[in-house]
This record gives C-alpha cells, sequence and structure tokens, in this order.
C-alpha cells in the first residue's frame, strides 16, 4: 500500500449518479481490495473508501455512485486532474477459494468490485447482477464471465424480480456476494441451506482504511474484525447474519 | 535534523512530532508506508488494563472538517500490549508512549506496575475515562479528581508521566496545575471534545453511547487556546494535539507554549502528514533563519 497523488484519466457519468473513474496506477491488487480516495483540497475531511473495479496495465477503474459530499465532489475532478489514493487496501477475494464453479451475484453498485473478480475467474465463473432498474457494468462483465443473467426490480430490462430468485445453488461450489445487506444476508441463508462455501465483501463507514481507527466493525463469531483490514471480504461462515 | 531534537520529561525526542493515540494504532500499518524512525515518537493506541471489545453501532462520524468518534477504548488489554505489541514497536527506534486509561483508581495502579517492568519510554495518562465507583464523571473534569489520580499514580509510576487532559475540564488552567502539582512530569492536550450527531431519518442519536469525541481541524483553534492557556500557567512541557494538518499548524502550537506536539486524525486524512510535517518544520527554520525551535516556544 501506498499514497500516491495520481493523474485521472477519465471520471464519467456512465448512468444515473454512476461515475467510472479511471486513474494512473502502477502495482498489483487483489480483486475486492479498495483504495481510499480524496480530492486533494479541503472540501471534505474523510478520505471516500472505494473498491477496485477494474486493473490493467496501470490504470486502476472504479466505479461509484455519488451519496454525499465526498463522492459528489470526487465527481467534479476533470481528466489530468491528480487525485490522491491510498491503497490497494484489504484482504479482497482468496482466488484459490473459488477455483471451482462459481457464482457471482452483485447488488446496484454493490457488483462493482466483482467485475475484476470475474475477469480473474474466467468462464468457470457466472455472474448474476440485480438493479432496481438503471442498468450498467452489464456488458464488461458479458466479456469474461461463463453466463450473466441479468434482472431489475420492475423487468424494464433483462429478467423481472430479485437477483436471488434466478440463481440454482444446486449448481455451485462457491458464490461471492456484495451489494445490499439485505441480499447478501438472504444469499448467505440460502449458502448455508445448500452447503456452498460463500464469501460477502462488506461495506462501513471507514476512517483510515488501513486497520487502525477501529471504526469499521464487522460482529464476526470471534468477536468484532475490521471491515477494512480483516476484510472486507468475509467467508460467511464467520459472519453472525 | 539535529535541530529538531527536543529534550523533555527526561527523555530524548528526535523531533517534537508524536502520532496520538488512538489514529496510529501500534504503528504496524504505518511501518509499511514510512520510516517510524524519522517520527519524534508514537503513543500507543489507548490501553486498559483489560482486554476491551470496544463499541456497538456506528463508530465513526464525519463532520465539516472533523470527526466524532466513538471506539470505545477498543483494545487487547496491558498484558497483551506488552507481550505482542511492545517488543516491534521497540524496533520502530522512536519514543515509545504507553496510553493507559482506568475506569477505577486499581485499574490504573495495576497497569501502571505492569508497565514499570516493561520497555516503554513514557506513559501518557488518559484521564477522559468515567470513574465507574463515583458515578461515571470522568477524572480529567474536575482538577481536584484528577490531582488525586495523577499523585497516586505519579507514586508508584517508575517511567515519565504525561498526562493527557480533557477539552472537557472545569478549567484548563486549573487542570494543568493541579496535574503539575501532583508531580506530572508532563501534560498533553486537547483530548476529543464531547459531541453528538443526530440521524434525522431515524430521529435518534448516530452513536449507540449518544455522545462521542470530536477531532480533526475544526477544534484546533479551541486546542490552541487551551494549550496557550495551559503554558501561561505551568512549567513542565506541554504536548499539543487536537487538528493539526500542517507545519503551519504545529508552529501555532509551539508558539502558543507546546514543547511537543501530536498528529491525531490528519493520519487518517494523509497517512504519511507526519513526515510532511516534520520535514516542513526544518523548511521552516530555515526559511525564517532560526536554530531552534526554542527561540519560538510560547513566545504568543
Amino acid at each position: 500500500m501506498k499514497v500516491i497523488n495520481s493523474r485521472i484519466i477519465e471520471n464519467n457519468l456512465i448512468s444515473n449518479k454512476i461515475y467510472k473513474l479511471k486513474v494512473e496506477f502502477a502495482g498489483s491488487i487483489i480483486p475486492g481490495q479498495f483504495f481510499m480516495i480524496k480530492t486533494l483540497d479541503n472540501s471534505f475531511l474523510l478520505p471516500r473508501p472505494i473498491s477496485v473495479h477494474d486493473f490493467n496495465q496501470n490504470e486502476l477503474t472504479f466505479l461509484y455512485r455519488t451519496e454525499g459530499t465526498g463522492t459528489t465532489k470526487i465527481s467534479t475532478m476533470r481528466e489530468n486532474d491528480l487525485i490522491q489514493l491510498f491503497g490497494p487496501l484489504g484482504n479482497g477475494f482468496d482466488i484459490n477459494e473459488l477455483k471451482c464453479k462459481t457464482a457471482i451475484i452483485g447488488g446496484g453498485i454493490g457488483a462493482a468490485p466483482l467485475l475484476y473478480l470475474s475477469k480473474v475467474l474466467g468462464k468457470n465463473a457466472d455472474v448474476y447482477l440485480g438493479y432496481k432498474n438503471d442498468v450498467y457494468m452489464d456488458d464488461s462483465f458479458r466479456k469474461y464471465a461463463g453466463n450473466t443473467v441479468v434482472c431489475t426490480e420492475d423487468g424494464c430490462i433483462g429478467e423481472k424480480g430479485f437477483v436471488t430468485d434466478f440463481i440454482d445453488y444446486n449448481n455451485y461450489d462457491a458464490v461471492v456476494t456484495c451489494g445490499p445487506e439485505i441480499m447478501m444476508n438472504k444469499i448467505i441463508e440460502s449458502c448455508r441451506e445448500h452447503n456452498v462455501k460463500c464469501f460477502a465483501s462488506l461495506e462501513r463507514r471507514m476512517a483510515c482504511g488501513m486497520g487502525v481507527c477501529l471504526g469499521c466493525t464487522v460482529e464476526t463469531k470471534d468477536g468484532y474484525k475490521r471491515a477494512c483490514k480483516d476484510g472486507p471480504v468475509f467467508s460467511a461462515d464467520e459472519l453472525r447474519c | 535534523m539535529i535541530r529538531l531534537i527536543t529534550n523533555a520529561m527526561g527523555l530524548e525526542f528526535k523531533n517534537p512530532v508524536l502520532t496520538a493515540s488512538g489514529t496510529f494504532g501500534f504503528g504496524e500499518e504505518f511501518s509499511e508506508i514510512y520510516d517510524l524512525s524519522k517520527l519524534g515518537g508514537i503513543c500507543s493506541k489507548g490501553l486498559t488494563l483489560r482486554e476491551r471489545q470496544g463499541n456497538s453501532g456506528i463508530r465513526i462520524w464525519e463532520t465539516p472538517m472533523g470527526m466524532i468518534n466513538s471506539i470505545g477504548l477498543q483494545n487487547p488489554g496491558v498484558d497483551n500490549f506488552i507481550k505482542y505489541e511492545l517488543p516491534r514497536m521497540k524496533s520502530y527506534n522512536t519514543v515509545i508512549a504507553v496510553n493507559l486509561g482506568g475506569h477505577c483508581e486499581e485499574d490504573y495502579f495495576e497497569g501502571i506496575y505492569k508497565l514499570n517492568e516493561s520497555d516503554v519510554d513514557l506513559i501518557e495518562l488518559n484521564i477522559s475515562c468515567p470513574n465507574v465507583k463515583t458515578g461515571g464523571m470522568a477524572f480529567g473534569v474536575k482538577s481536584s479528581v484528577a490531582y488525586n489520580i495523577v499523585s497516586k499514580v505519579k507514586r508508584i509510576c517508575k517511567k515519565p508521566l504525561m498526562v493527557k487532559l480533557s477539552p472537557n475540564a472545569e478549567s484548563m488552567s486549573e487542570m494543568a496545575i493541579a496535574c503539575e502539582e501532583a508531580g506530572a512530569d508532563g501534560i498533553s492536550l486537547i483530548n476529543t471534545i464531547q459531541a453528538m450527531a443526530i440521524d434525522i431519518k431515524k430521529r435518534k442519536p448516530v452513536f449507540d453511547n449518544v455522545y462521542a469525541g470530536l477531532s480533526g481541524p475544526c477544534v484546533k483553534p479551541i486546542a490552541l487556546r487551551m494549550v496557550h492557556e495551559a503554558a501561561k500557567n505551568v512549567k513542565i512541557p506541554i504536548c499539543g494535539l487536537g487538528g493539526i494538518m500542517t507545519t503551519q499548524d504545529v508552529i501555532e502550537f509551539i508558539m502558543a507554549g507546546a514543547t511537543l506536539v501530536q498528529i491525531g486524525t490528519a493520519n487518517f486524512i494523509k497517512p504519511d502528514a507526519a513526515i510532511d510535517i516534520i520535514d516542513g518544520l526544518t523548511e521552516f527554520m530555515d526559511r525564517e533563519g532560526i536554530d531552534s525551535l526554542d527561540e519560538i516556544r510560547g513566545i504568543v
């Protein structure tokens, strides 16, 4: 992990409130890791944890949704501007656990950290993407995944319903998920029922991103753990939900 | 860098810049980012005699130019610290201060006895914790209560003792004097300011504990005033902290009378902030043509 001021290659709106930020970065990154990102001015204080969407030959891509002051300010940054990056941080996905038939399940912007994983796992992994009504990043997943299922709550694009309705857990040895907690909890429950190993990438408010502030606690069977350092990827076996 | 060497509390610091408790863990994570021997010192994550799990619910909340935390002193306890963290910390080749809190007098005493036998260089006594035996008021609110605990700790403490003062003290000048009279070798101030946040959608406090500690650049002017006030009333060295982000902030604290400073929240904003600040100090001295920070200490 390192702290650098990186040059922005692009920072564009790709869907409603969803931005794609591409920056220069040299190093190695494990799928599922994240960076703490901050503008160089003082318009907000704490860097924002944003997961790696894709990484390719010194180009690092993030997908983020503008929610509050920080992400809104980041969305105003332009090509060639410098932005503060700190990372890569977190454990990332354990690829060795996923060298089997895997289902990658993402909900909304929560699918962002799963693209780089899909790319690494290749055709052995199927992808399930659930959205409210606005669909994005599905084309990127189709390039790498074995099979890609897209669904929306109102059926405007793809299948109609919740993403959790379209998965046959009997077909998989492992499941990876990131998205709204209610979705992930349902998936974890189904995995337990079907005896399928499951890994969830969690999101928490963070200050440091590196394990020192103890602000981003996750309740596990072994007590509180840190989403930033012990996670963000947790095995469903350790989570208390 | 010899110009930055600072002597205080019987210790030699390579420079006056330490990292603040609770913002630096035990140094391990930061050692992957920069060489910790460049620091004046490290204050450990706040310890209590026994391990603590910390608070439930939301623990961090951002405010305009500040943050509120409600970690709840999550820590491994003094024994685990001495066994698993201290040996590595000592290898960082800088002054190692242990921040020790307690919820009753006996907690402090037992912690001190254990730390006396360890390799720590300095004890930073956290008196902002509620005293569970006297209705929960923090030790650091009334100067008479602080005097009592500090003098008892000082009697048994074999290490230099720096008392960390709470901005929630009834009077900062009286509190500083009480600590000096109780035998403290130094004081550090300020700890976080008691604050709160409300979630208007839930119509509830953000934190399970309701009140929590505010830090960051928004508290700096208050911290600076309190350091200035304390410095006018005591002769023991003062370690100033509260919202320091830049070298200029450090210079302001030194001009207000601080001998040492601590970098806290800035470690989260830019993990190598302390190094930028230390480098900035020598640049400042070159620019101003001064040989020692003593020349500007307390001049305001």
